[in-house]
């Protein structure tokens, strides 16, 4: 919770009596229960909305369950079993994963090297910080139709600027790496600015003097950057590869509506650019409103993603050794 | 902190209230306002029922009609309807239902008022026999009531045939493709030419008429046989309609423009393909994708081979209406034959009913965006005797596989005897999912 940040000292309490009033003992149970009750809500809501949905789903992908069917028997772990086996979702496993990596290890790079531009005396330093979140809060759907549009085969406009330059016109929706890297710049395009404010945020909370002291002992911008703001970043690097990650492997509005036309959940004839999600979309509703068989494949991503995550978090622990300055812990809370 | 136990205490209890208030809010039934009662019409695409409101409600003062899903694509409509029949909660008093999807929900019927319950077995002769049928589940249940069908027919660019030296006449048109070859050797003359636009839109929308009309001039039924089983690899309508389709991308006759999607309606703009098979439905979506700068350029033409069917609906009442009488009256309504006619007029929709069918209304009907083509003789002469196709449990989702297969060919991905493979084994896998 906050802390308190007013330095006057709190409001005398009022003189005691011997007796003890009604309120003192209320209070007590105050102080004892009401930090569960402020966050109760929280855990409410999550339950309503997470665990439940959650558990219900892991029940669901144990039956045959056929969307508008009255019967739904149970046939244990027969659908995850039917899955493992699949083709089709072990390609839309590399697919995610495609997507992910060419979309976050660019993108997380590009705004650490942004949030360091940022965190430099410019001119009109608000007016940037603000600009970068902007493709943030412009509709997925609308990005997502725009860029469908930019990257057609025909009437396109990225291969006219192909075209332009002597290249041969790309098949973005049918080839599969290509339409990987036409989703990638979507996402790139609406999160990069986002994860900058993140880093930059935590940029402003390194203490200046450990730049100074850098800079006098004859270390150049870059060196700093790599020796104090990268490591000491790790935290907040670790904490957006998490998010990244789990909105990463999540993927479904730019690769749905990047595809338009008949049944564009598959992503493409070929399904060169379907993700897990859209995959678990597919059969749990249309065309096959197999229930059952989509919640299976929604726990499956549940896993990946847990697995997905640690590895990153275990992968970013070993790169980037440095530890930070012992000192730092408590310079920070002086910063700002 | 810890100061003002009183008004943090308010404060948690503000914030519970606030919790508890938005999990429970969205219960109960908002009050009728001033006596009337609002019913809600699902559709997709175009179903022209704009001026029938207007008069129901005029004649109903009670009722208040508010229809959702215009112009929505049947891909984004279907899923939203059987979830809404899947949670038992969220679908309109009266909602539409296509052909291809319709055996899916005949197959639990319970989720649909049975309408032989509310005199609905006197409405039989207002229907073409074929389409009655249609609405019937296999245990004599009347759960739809049908709309339209999809008489075939060719729309054709009078504009791109004149430039590449072809008869722009419908009369004329017509008798230069009598079969499918033929339509292959006038697309190949239309290409020497080199207009700059394809023959033909997409190779998928062709196979699927292909299908449609050999499937229903032999056995009636395409990819599963009457009895429910999957059948693609051993029917030979099928096979016939998909040799044929290899023969049209190999001649290099396709605009590969993706049927609904983007480019498919860019192309539509930019003129950018000379023919497109066209389904009575189908004339109201050239006319909304092609824009009103494209009136008079193009015409109807007939379709090469015999007729056909492709697509039609039902209008069903889903038993979780709340208002299912008055639901079931306007269904009866929108369905008459006046209603059929009423539809037609506004987006194209042929009617199901054989008395809209030989109404002066329709039989003289014209169309002025296709350069004042009969459409309702064009389309009507074949919907009375058409033969309809027999469609299995998981028609859609072997569609799919099937159309998807023809795509890769027409892209270049595969070649016709892998996308063969590919149709048959992935429909197989669709099959038992």
């Amino acid at each position: 919770m906050t802390v308190q940040l007013d330095p006057r000292p709190p409001v005398a309490p009022a003189p005691r009596t011997g007796r003890r009033p009604p309120t003192m003992r209320f209070s007590r149970l105050d102080t004892k229960y009401s930090p569960y009750l402020f966050i109760a809500p929280f855990f409410v809501l999550f339950g309503v909305f997470g665990a439940y949905p959650l558990i219900y789903t892991f029940w669901v992908s144990l039956h045959d369950w056929d969307l508008l069917g009255s019967n739904h028997p149970f046939v244990g772990l027969e659908n995850y079993s039917r899955l493992l086996e699949d083709a089709d979702f072990w390609h839309a496993v590399v697919n995610t994963l495609g997507i992910f990596v060419i979309s976050t290890v660019p993108q997380l790079l590009a705004a650490l090297w942004l949030a360091n531009l940022l965190n430099r005396q410019l001119r009109a330093r608000t007016t940037f910080r603000m600009a970068v979140l902007i493709p943030n809060i412009t509709s997925t759907a609308a990005v997502a139709i725009v860029f469908g549009v930019l990257f057609g085969r025909e009437f396109g406009m990225v291969n006219w600027l192909l075209d332009l330059v002597g290249i041969d016109a790309i098949e973005w929706k049918s080839n599969r790496f290509a339409s990987w890297v036409a989703i990638s710049t979507m996402v790139d395009w609406r999160w990069t600015g986002y994860n900058a404010l993140i880093f930059l945020a935590a940029m402003q909370a390194i203490p200046r003097d450990l730049y100074e002291s850098a800079a006098i002992d004859g270390a150049g911008r870059a060196r700093q950057f790599w020796s104090i703001t990268v490591p000491l970043l790790k935290p907040t690097i670790i904490f957006t590869v998490i998010i990244s990650t789990i909105g990463g492997l999540q993927l479904f509005t730019e690769p749905r509506l990047f595809h338009s036309g008949t049944n564009p959940i598959r992503g493409g004839t070929l399904r060169e650019s379907q993700t897990v999600t859209m995959y678990m979309f597919e059969n749990a509703f249309a065309p096959h409103y197999n229930f059952g068989y989509g919640s299976a494949v929604a726990w499956l991503l549940f896993a990946l993603i847990a697995v997905v995550a640690a590895i990153n978090v275990l992968l970013l622990r070993r790169l980037g050794g440095t530890k930070p300055p012992k000192a730092d812990a408590k310079s920070k809370e002086g910063a700002r | 902190m810890g100061v003002f136990p009183r008004r943090r205490l308010a404060a948690v209890a503000l914030v519970a209230a606030t919790a508890l208030f938005a999990t429970a809010g969205c219960a109960g039934d908002e009050p009728a306002e001033d006596g009337k009662i609002t019913l809600t019409v699902d559709v997709f695409s175009q179903f022209g029922y704009e001026e029938l409101y207007k008069e129901y409600m005029a004649s109903h003062p009670n009722v208040k009609i508010v229809e959702r899903g215009t112009g929505t694509n049947l891909d984004d409509y279907s899923p939203k309807l059987t979830q809404w029949l899947a949670a038992g909660k969220g679908a309109g008093d009266v909602v539409a239902i296509e052909e291809g999807l319709m055996v899916e929900y005949k197959a639990n019927p319970d989720n649909f008022v049975n309408l032989l319950d509310h005199g609905g077995a006197e409405l039989q002769g207002n229907f073409l026999e074929w389409k009655w049928k249609g609405g019937m589940t296999q245990d004599g249940k009347l759960i739809g009531l049908g709309t339209d069908v999809g008489g075939m027919a060719m729309c054709y660019r009078k504009d791109l045939f004149a430039k590449a030296g072809l008869p722009t006449d419908r009369e004329a048109v017509s008798k230069l493709w009598p079969t499918w070859q033929e339509y292959i050797k006038v697309g190949e003359q239309f290409k020497a030419k080199n207009t700059g636009a394809a023959f033909l839109d997409a190779a998928t929308n062709i196979f699927n008429t292909i299908v449609l009309q050999t499937a229903g001039n032999a056995q009636g039924y395409h990819y599963y046989d009457t009895s429910g089983n999957l059948v693609v690899d051993s029917n030979p309508a099928v096979r016939q309609a998909w040799d044929t389709t290899m023969d049209i991308i190999d001649s290099g006759l396709s605009g590969k423009y993706g049927s609904w999607s983007e480019e498919w309606v860019s192309a539509f703009k930019q003129a950018k393909f000379a023919t497109i098979a066209c389904p009575a439905w189908m004339t109201g979506v050239i006319e909304g994708n092609a824009g009103v700068e494209a009136k008079g350029k193009w015409d109807i033409a007939r379709v090469p081979g015999d007729g056909g069917n492709w697509g039609g609906s039902w209008l069903a009442v889903p038993t979780q209406s709340k208002h299912r009488a008055e639901a079931i009256e306007l269904a009866k309504f929108l369905t008459s034959a006046k209603g059929q006619i009423g539809a037609f007029k506004a987006k194209g929709p042929l009617p199901s009913s054989p008395q809209a069918l030989a109404d002066p209304a329709i039989v003289d009907a014209k169309n002025a965006y296709f350069s004042d083509a009969p459409v309702g003789q064009i389309f009507g002469e074949g919907a009375k005797t058409l033969k309809p196709v027999y469609m299995g449990p998981k028609n859609q989702a072997v569609r799919t596989e099937v159309e998807n297969a023809v795509r890769t060919v027409e892209l270049g991905q595969r070649k016709p005897d892998q996308g063969w493979t590919d149709a048959v084994n992935n429909a197989k896998k669709a099959a038992a999912k």
